[in-house]
């Protein structure tokens, strides 16, 4: 790689043929900087806008508390179910062959390429009121929509595939061939899944993971379908922020927003170390 | 299900958790809204997606999703050209903020771009000087799908462009060929496929993506309403029937979109052996 632009920057002439990468470099950093980098520095300005006081004083309200309990509540039981579907899903598409491969890895796909509100309307038609089973469940004291069921059920439907996804062509490039030996040398399955399987997928399986928790706290169009926006009740942060902002209660807004701007940050971050891992890892395994 | 020998251990507990977990969360769901729309009778299914509304928020939702994804092809080529071509400081920052979008909640994205855009904000208050309002119209719809796809098409193009080989380049150039016709007969050729699917996958993404949108469109009945919020709007409404006929004629439209974009990834693959 390097050696390559040394000979490509050699047959090119000096100071003549400079211009293109200068441009283009400062358009890039340009189209960075407004497109991404001025939205994320405005979530914090606005936020700290009416000072220090004023942003605690929103953060630690009942119903911010209250939707931070519900979000983290969303997460703990969509994140781990996810992961293990991922591995089961990525473990039979990757290392069996049989008929209706390509349809089940097209189905896994199909929850990203559907509209957040897609998602949110089928688990209304299936338990809403007016749904297959939505009276069923409210008779029993137990009513999906419009309660934390419903929003726990939107999320996990909208983050299906980032396990699976992460996994399959990770476990499909490395081949079977380790895990075939381990078995046929005698190796129980829970000891091959442990001593060989998870420590060449632990960099990918991280990434799906840090990805669907991202995704899962800060899912939006699916759950405020099905949620019903009762305060302090099923509300979850990304709803809260909107309520908060169509009241014009814009700091207030901010503030709460600034929690999943911290997120994203905090995600975007664990991704890059993974990939550097991933990146070391590979290195290694090719020397 | 049949399946070819394998001394490999858990098909069964794999294929029944998948199975059993795709069904219950997938597959039932998704046959509620095909069955639900067939408790309309063809008349009446036309005549809702038909309705002079409806059919405003499809081309709505439809051309702000084009306008992006189109502004995105230009946007995400250079970015994914910079990054892998020349040395720029910060190179890993500029890299990990590319995904902002995909770790960042939508309505804290919509509120920001409100702010930022409306006619009071910080790039709001310098277009409307030049008597362009961008908050509040469909133009603002543009920019939040602008900024939801921008990922999408830096992450198809990147590795197809770090795979290209630099002596073909350099053949070109000592052949005689000026920058422009290497990178229109050189370069660009085998970029085609990943820069189609980059732009159908901020398109599919634009064309269902509410959160960003609905702080940011203004959401006024035939000029700035989307799709999905329409659906919303319906539901609200207790409009069941009418909610349910568009969704499924968005899903219908998800399922063209990720047929091809699986052939327009099959074409990456078959002309790069990446992705």
């Amino acid at each position: 790689m390097q050696t390559q632009t040394l000979a490509l920057d050699r047959l090119e002439q000096p100071g003549a043929r400079q211009w293109p990468r200068y441009v283009l470099t400062g358009l890039a950093i340009l189209i960075i900087s407004v497109f991404l980098l001025l939205p994320l520095a405005t979530v914090l300005i606005e936020a700290f806008s009416e000072g220090w006081d004023l942003y605690v004083q929103a953060i630690n309200d009942r119903y911010t508390w209250e939707a931070i309990k519900l979000t983290l509540l969303v997460a703990t039981v969509v994140v781990p179910l996810n992961t293990v579907f991922g591995i089961a899903a990525a473990w039979m598409i990757a290392r069996f062959r049989f008929r209706g491969r390509g349809v089940l890895t097209t189905l896994i796909d199909l929850p990203f390429s559907i509209s957040p509100v897609i998602a949110g309307l089928i688990f209304v038609l299936v338990f809403g009121t007016h749904g297959w089973f939505g009276s069923w469940f409210a008779e029993h004291g137990f009513p999906i929509i419009f309660a934390a069921p419903g929003i726990i059920l939107a999320t996990l439907f909208i983050t299906v595939p980032f396990v699976a996804r992460e996994l399959i062509p990770l476990m499909q490039e490395q081949g079977s061939e380790e895990e075939e030996a381990a078995i046929a040398l005698g190796a129980g399955s829970w000891t091959m899944f442990r001593k060989i399987t998870l420590p060449k997928i632990k960099w990918g399986l991280l990434y799906g993971i840090i990805l669907c928790n991202a995704r899962a706290m800060g899912e939006f169009g699916a759950v405020s379908v099905v949620s019903g926006h009762i305060r302090g009740k099923t509300n979850t942060l990304p709803l809260h922020v909107e309520i908060l902002y169509n009241e014009y209660n814009f700091t207030a807004a901010f503030a709460v927003a600034s929690l999943l701007a911290g997120l994203a940050i905090l995600t975007l971050i664990l991704k890059s170390l993974v990939e550097w891992q991933q990146a070391r890892s590979l290195e290694r395994a090719t020397q | 299900m049949k399946r070819s020998f394998s001394i490999l251990p858990g098909f069964r507990l794999a294929s029944g958790i998948t199975l059993f977990y795709l069904s219950l969360l997938v597959l039932i769901p998704l046959c509620a809204l095909v069955w639900k729309t067939t408790e309309l009778s063809p008349g009446e299914l036309f005549a809702t997606l038909t309705n002079g509304r409806v059919l405003a928020s499809f081309r709505v939702s439809i051309l702000t999703a084009l306008a992006a994804a189109f502004i995105n092809l230009f946007l995400g080529f250079v970015i994914a050209w910079v990054l892998v071509r020349y040395p720029m400081p910060m190179k890993r920052l500029f890299d990990a903020v590319i995904d902002l979008p995909f770790a960042l909640p939508t309505a804290v994205a919509g509120i920001v771009l409100a702010a930022l855009y409306a006619p009071d904000g910080w790039i709001g208050s310098f277009f409307t000087e030049l008597g362009i309002r961008i908050a509040y119209t469909p133009l603002g719809i543009v920019v939040a799908l602008i900024f939801i796809g921008l990922p999408f098409v830096v992450r198809t193009v990147e590795p197809v462009l770090q795979d290209l080989d630099r002596q073909l380049e350099e053949a070109a150039q000592s052949l005689g060929a000026t920058p422009w016709t290497i990178f229109r007969r050189v370069l660009f050729p085998p970029l085609i496929p990943a820069l189609l699917t980059g732009f159908a996958l901020a398109f599919a993404r634009g064309l269902g993506e509410y959160g960003s949108v609905i702080f940011i469109a203004g959401n006024m009945p035939m000029v700035s309403e989307i799709v999905p919020l329409l659906i919303i709007t319906k539901l609200e409404q207790y409009d069941y029937a009418g909610a349910t006929a568009i969704g499924l004629m968005m899903l219908v439209v998800a399922f063209i979109m990720l047929l091809v974009i699986n052939m327009l990834q099959a074409w990456t693959r078959k002309r790069t052996g990446k992705l």
